[in-house]
């Protein structure tokens, strides 16, 4: 778009395209913005101006341990990734730079995993989780979600890997490189942003899973996604304090979110588009 | 390059994922299989029995079930018509030459990373609230009665939440869509004397088209399984009118403790996936190289 655009145009573009960002952002603005006020400002009326108190925040730590769940979501979302980064970088190296003919097969295979519904598992998971006390532990989320999500997982890193172009090592083997300087000085820096961008995709996608989570879990080991569902019940209805809980629980990913957002396209389409 | 040493560590290297996911895929749903064939009841352990096709026959002729299929596609292509739209819309909004492209896209896509059960609160509580919502406030200030959202149009409100939640997603990858066009094929159009609107529709639109596929498909899939946002807003009333299969399967399985009955249920939902996906497949074969 090398165009010359006249001024007016694209004052007028950009208020329209302004207009409908504010318009889907606005119920994060205006969750932040009740976040800061006190219960009896939340109710009475619409008002973009809080009186910036911070007495939700201080509530809900004080009276729901807002740190526990916070933790929960941290070690079940990092803990299942990790898990699943590391079966699955083996799983799509060789696929990437040893494919057999049926490596399509298994991939599409994997990606089929993932159009199981997971209510049809419910009963099954369910009782195997009653039954070996992994229910309400954070062990047993950390494996169910790592499995959830390790098709996508493997595909991502798939694609990215298939970049690496094989000729560098190539390279690396005429200048007499072992198996293991080319491991770890020629693949290993170039597959990084890819694992990198992977990790953090699928943490954004075990922080906000709200199936299993809630399904699993009751107490001790529930993440946020779980704690803030229990905030449907009615004594929870507190405006300012469901705001400053909600607040907390999306603040880490939203901005984890902003940095991936390239990242987020190629992940959720399996390489489709790019 | 693979000699026979290679290829043996890549099978190595590929089978412990490989292994997981078939054991992820097959053990739980024979036992959801085995299970749907029981009288099974949680309440009363002790009586497990076979039950042959009871439970499917059961749910089947449940009216809830036919309701809850209903409501299910409702809601699927609810979403799916307002994200592919808007998405569209948006797309093109955000592409023209605009004062702040960064951030624009960071406010749009926001919503993606809302966790659902937040994402349902804050509409259910702040914009949908009939006493102290966003939109009761602006009800009161033209004078009139506010609506209570979720008692009148249940299903019609969870379509806005999810809608919301998926918009961004939709205008995200048919903006990196939009992003390949050829923009000197646009001007030569344009010199041609092509208008806005067959502009859109001869060169835009064929351009977008795998990319629509995508969107469609990826979110049908993630739309099958809606159930957080259902749970924490209308908790699937009045009656079943906002329960999805998803949720008819959970109140069987954890609220009524049927333990055989929702197994059945669970089969018929991979059984409708699957029909989905294959349908979808063929149908946008062609777009997907």
């Amino acid at each position: 778009m090398a165009r010359a655009v006249s001024r007016n145009t694209k004052i007028g573009w950009t208020i329209a395209a302004w207009f409908v960002a504010l318009l889907i952002f606005f119920p994060i603005l205006y969750t932040i913005i009740t976040s800061l006020k006190t219960e009896q400002e939340a109710i009475s009326g619409f008002n973009l101006i809080p009186s910036f108190s911070l007495s939700s925040y201080e509530t809900v730590q004080s009276q729901n341990n807002y740190w526990r769940p916070f933790t929960n979501s941290v070690v079940i979302s990092v803990g299942s990734t990790v898990l699943a980064l590391i079966v699955a970088i083996p799983a799509a190296w060789a696929m990437a730079f040893s494919p057999t003919k049926r490596t399509k097969d298994i991939l599409m295979w994997m990606l089929s995993t993932k159009m199981m519904p997971a209510v049809a598992v419910l009963v099954p998971i369910y009782l195997i989780f009653l039954k070996t006390g992994l229910m309400d532990t954070r062990i047993g989320l950390v494996i169910i979600l790592m499995l959830m999500n390790l098709p996508i997982v493997v595909w991502m890193l798939y694609t990215y890997f298939r970049e690496i172009p094989g000729e560098i090592l190539e390279a690396a083997r005429m200048d007499g490189a072992s198996l293991r300087d080319e491991i770890l000085y020629v693949l290993t820096p170039m597959a990084i942003p890819g694992i990198a961008s992977t990790l953090l995709l699928n943490i954004i996608l075990a922080w906000n899973e709200a199936f299993w989570t809630i399904q699993l879990t009751t107490t001790n080991a529930a993440p946020l996604s779980a704690f803030i569902a229990s905030f449907s019940s009615p004594q929870g209805l507190f405006w300012a304090k469901l705001s400053a809980a909600s607040t907390m629980a999306i603040a880490p990913i939203l901005i984890l979110g902003w940095f991936s957002q390239k990242q987020l396209v190629r992940g959720l389409t399996f390489g489709a588009v790019k | 390059m693979a000699t026979r040493q290679t290829a043996g560590l890549a099978r190595l290297m590929r089978a412990p994922a490989i292994i997981l996911l078939l054991i992820w895929m097959i053990i739980p749903l024979g036992m959801t299989l085995y299970y749907s064939f029981l009288n099974y009841n949680l309440l009363n352990p002790g009586m497990t029995s076979w039950a042959g096709w009871f439970n499917y026959q059961y749910f089947y002729t449940d009216p809830a079930f036919w309701e809850s299929i209903w409501n299910t596609l409702v809601l699927v292509l609810g979403v799916l018509a307002i994200t592919v739209c808007g998405g569209i819309g948006i797309a093109i909004l955000i592409d023209k030459p605009i004062f702040g492209q960064g951030i624009v896209r960071i406010l749009v896509i926001s919503p993606f990373f809302v966790m659902p059960p937040v994402a349902a609160l804050i509409w259910k509580n702040m914009i949908m609230h009939p006493s102290y919502g966003v939109f009761a406030d602006i009800a009161k200030f033209f004078g009139m009665q506010p609506v209570d959202w979720f008692a009148q149009f249940p299903l019609f409100s969870i379509i806005m939440i999810v809608a919301w939640q998926w918009l961004p997603f939709a205008t995200l990858i048919l903006l990196t869509a939009l992003q390949s066009l050829d923009g000197e094929q646009m001007e030569a159009a344009e010199m041609d004397g092509a208008g806005p609107v067959s502009r859109f529709i001869y060169l835009t639109l064929p351009h977008m088209a795998r990319a629509i596929t995508v969107v469609i498909l990826i979110q049908t899939i993630f739309l099958l399984g809606i159930y957080a946002e259902i749970l924490v807003t209308t908790n699937g009333g009045p009656g079943y009118a906002s329960t999805n299969l998803t949720f008819l399967i959970y109140r069987a399985a954890r609220l009524n403790f049927d333990i055989g009955g929702a197994a059945a249920g669970g089969i018929i939902a991979v059984v409708l996936a699957n029909i989905v996906a294959i349908f979808l497949m063929r149908a946008v074969g062609k777009n997907l190289d």
